[in-house]
């Protein structure tokens, strides 16, 4: 089975910046991929040169079988894209919006047709097709986003940051019909730096620094950052915490109320009485992103 | 094509939802053509006059009922000496003072070249020209002159500067709402951010502004016909059969026009600056263009430049069109330059928005 996205060396300079440096990755079909990074660590770069927006400086490969520089146009016929802006016209209604990109996918504009009508029944939208998309709350207008973006039955969903300043119950709802896409079938790349929506995710990349400094799945990941972590209660812990935060094993020493939570390198620098818990995705990103030479963003 | 016409479908489902844009095709062409055809007159008349009559005969009266009949002068009072007359002329309470030699009447028996001296109150040119020009075209028609000139005045022989303004009036209304419409339908989706979806979409860049455009091309093309029709029914402004040419030139200015406002788009972050930009564009068109001041008045260097703007060259062929029954023959010259400014606009535009889009 060839992968369905799969790419050796990506690198993107912008003229003395370079934004993304030797990023590889293969995401195989079916599969809900994640990309995890903090803001400017060059997610979106690396997206937008797999959706053949951008050509990078360096490297190949291809995205659903097709090759990223000679070939962009018809990747850019067989992805869906959904940016955290949306791409929602605010003063159109939402069957105007899906009629245009229904148009744009050229599955006709001029009424509302069959793939309309599903893509409404679908996002429960029915009811709405004639309300102005401006006045949809969030969670709605994410659902109309989405909607738009599978109108033309995509087999790789691309979202950018997708759930960015929308409100925890909506996430909830977007990552349970994302799951549902899936499901059909449909491969999803997504890109967050929310690290607590990690576990979602089948496998992911971290991004830091426009480097790749890991892929596997959210156990594989936590795992291979070889840390120990423990956590519990204990008298003065803010001036344990500063104690333990000099020693260099230490990734990270924070206090949560009464409850010290101590990150290490090696189990022998953890104090004692504290009980071993389970590392999260956020904390081997943490120590992987310490290990990084270079400044810090 | 089917993503232009997808493209096309949706500005226009965008205009139908902005009433206020909607309402600027129609309402603003209107209003520019009731205050520009009506109002602006360049043919200044009724020019407050005094006279200080130092001779008081016969003869200094009847001169002065002359040049009240020229109706180039009113309110003719009289001053009573020259320290009047200045103060009359500082306060601005006249545009003009006529002095009368006392020695007038005699020179008229005595059948002698006579003088007569007209004060004029030289701050605003455009008085100047009228007021001097109906002065001496009276000393002509007074004096037995060996030379008679026959003047044979063309095309606008009553001088109505409405028949010379209302065709200009098509080229500036097509120039501001073009370049601030298209200027906007980009930013817009910048500023919405919009732009990134259709950028990752299937759609080219050749379509995205031909979609974008093409509804502005009709809209142009309405108030185009618009001001033509309003010429005609208030200032019988009939453009004759050479109209058809017309609205065939006037596809390349309209072109033009969008290619400038589509640079603009690009230069622009926010509607707001698109809007500024729209706006400085303007100022020069009106000034430079021929469209109220003539090219043939101004500077060398200036006059050069004023041959860059596409609205200087679509002057040209509409007033020849419609003021003098030229045909497209006649004009060829004026339809390559708009032709040749329209080619280079488009390279700039694609270039920017290739630029912009990657």
């Amino acid at each position: 089975m060839t992968a369905t996205i799969d790419v050796h060396g990506l690198a993107k300079r912008f003229g003395d910046l370079q934004a993304v440096r030797d990023v590889s990755l293969q995401v195989q079909p079916g599969e809900l991929f994640g990309v995890l990074g903090p803001n400017g660590s060059g997610k979106s770069t690396t997206i937008r040169m797999l959706c053949g927006v951008i050509d990078p400086t360096a490297g190949s490969g291809t995205v659903l079988g097709l090759d990223l520089r000679r070939e962009s146009e018809a990747i850019k016929r067989g992805i869906g894209y959904m940016t955290q802006s949306f791409s929602l016209y605010s003063d159109l209604s939402v069957g105007e919006n899906l009629r245009f990109w229904s148009g744009v996918h050229g599955l006709g504009f001029l009424r509302v047709g069959d793939r309309i009508r599903e893509q409404l029944a679908r996002y429960h939208l029915t009811d709405r097709t004639g309300q102005i998309a401006g006045t949809l709350s969030g969670g709605w207008r994410q659902r109309l986003a989405l909607a738009c973006a599978t109108i033309h039955r995509p087999q790789l969903l691309v979202l950018d940051e997708p759930t960015a300043g929308v409100d925890p119950v909506s996430r909830r709802e977007f990552w349970q019909l994302i799951g549902s896409l899936v499901r059909d079938g449909t491969t999803v790349l997504c890109s967050t730096h929310y690290m607590d929506e990690a576990e979602r995710f089948d496998r992911m990349a971290f991004i830091f620094q426009g480097r790749l400094l890991g892929t596997g799945t959210p156990a594989e990941l936590a795992a291979s950052a070889e840390l120990s972590v423990a956590e519990g209660v204990v008298a003065e812990a803010a001036d344990m915490a500063d104690r333990l935060r000099t020693d260099p094993r230490i990734v990270e020493a924070a206090v949560h109320g009464r409850i010290l939570r101590v990150v290490a390198r090696d189990p022998a620098a953890l104090p004692e009485g504290l009980q071993p818990v389970r590392t999260t995705i956020e904390d081997a990103f943490i120590s992987l992103s310490a290990l990084e030479p270079g400044p810090r963003t | 094509m089917n993503r232009l016409l997808a493209v096309a479908w949706k500005e226009l489902m965008h205009l139908r939802r902005d009433r206020l844009s909607l309402a600027m095709i129609v309402l603003l062409p209107t209003v520019q053509f009731l205050v520009f055809g009506f109002a602006i007159d360049t043919d200044v008349r009724h020019v407050p006059l005094a006279v200080l009559d130092r001779d008081v005969t016969q003869e200094s009266r009847d001169l002065v009922r002359r040049l009240e009949a020229t109706t180039y002068y009113h309110d003719i009072g009289a001053v009573g000496g020259y320290d009047e007359a200045n103060r009359a002329l500082r306060e601005g309470l006249v545009g003009a003072v006529l002095v009368i030699p006392p020695d007038y009447a005699a020179a008229v028996a005595a059948g002698q070249p006579r003088s007569v001296q007209l004060l004029v109150d030289g701050s605003d040119p455009m008085t100047v020209g009228s007021t001097t020009g109906a002065a001496s075209g009276l000393a002509r028609s007074l004096s037995e002159a060996l030379l008679h000139v026959e003047v044979d005045l063309r095309y606008n022989p009553q001088q109505i500067s409405a028949v010379y303004i209302v065709p200009g009036l098509v080229g500036v209304i097509l120039t501001f709402t073009l370049v601030l419409m298209t200027a906007l339908a980009i930013a817009r989706e910048r500023e919405h951010g919009t732009i990134e979806g259709l950028v990752v979409s299937p759609i080219r860049p050749w379509e995205l502004i031909g979609g974008k455009l093409a509804p502005y091309v009709v809209i142009g093309y309405v108030q185009m016909t618009l001001v033509l029709g309003l010429g005609s029914l208030l200032f019988n402004i009939h453009p004759g059969p050479g109209v058809v040419g017309l609205y065939a030139v006037a596809l390349l200015f309209i072109a033009a026009n969008l290619a400038v406002g589509l640079v603009f788009s690009t230069i622009a972050r926010t509607q707001g600056q698109a809007m500024q930009l729209a706006v400085f564009f303007l100022l020069p068109n009106i000034l430079l263009s021929g469209f109220m001041f003539p090219i043939a008045a101004m500077p060398d260097g200036i006059r050069q430049a004023t041959e860059i703007l596409p609205l200087t060259h679509f002057l040209r062929v509409v007033r020849g069109i419609v003021l003098k029954g030229a045909s497209l023959t006649d004009l060829w010259g004026e339809i390559a330059a708009l032709a040749g400014l329209l080619g280079g606009l488009l390279v700039l535009a694609t270039l920017r928005v290739r630029k912009r889009l990657a």
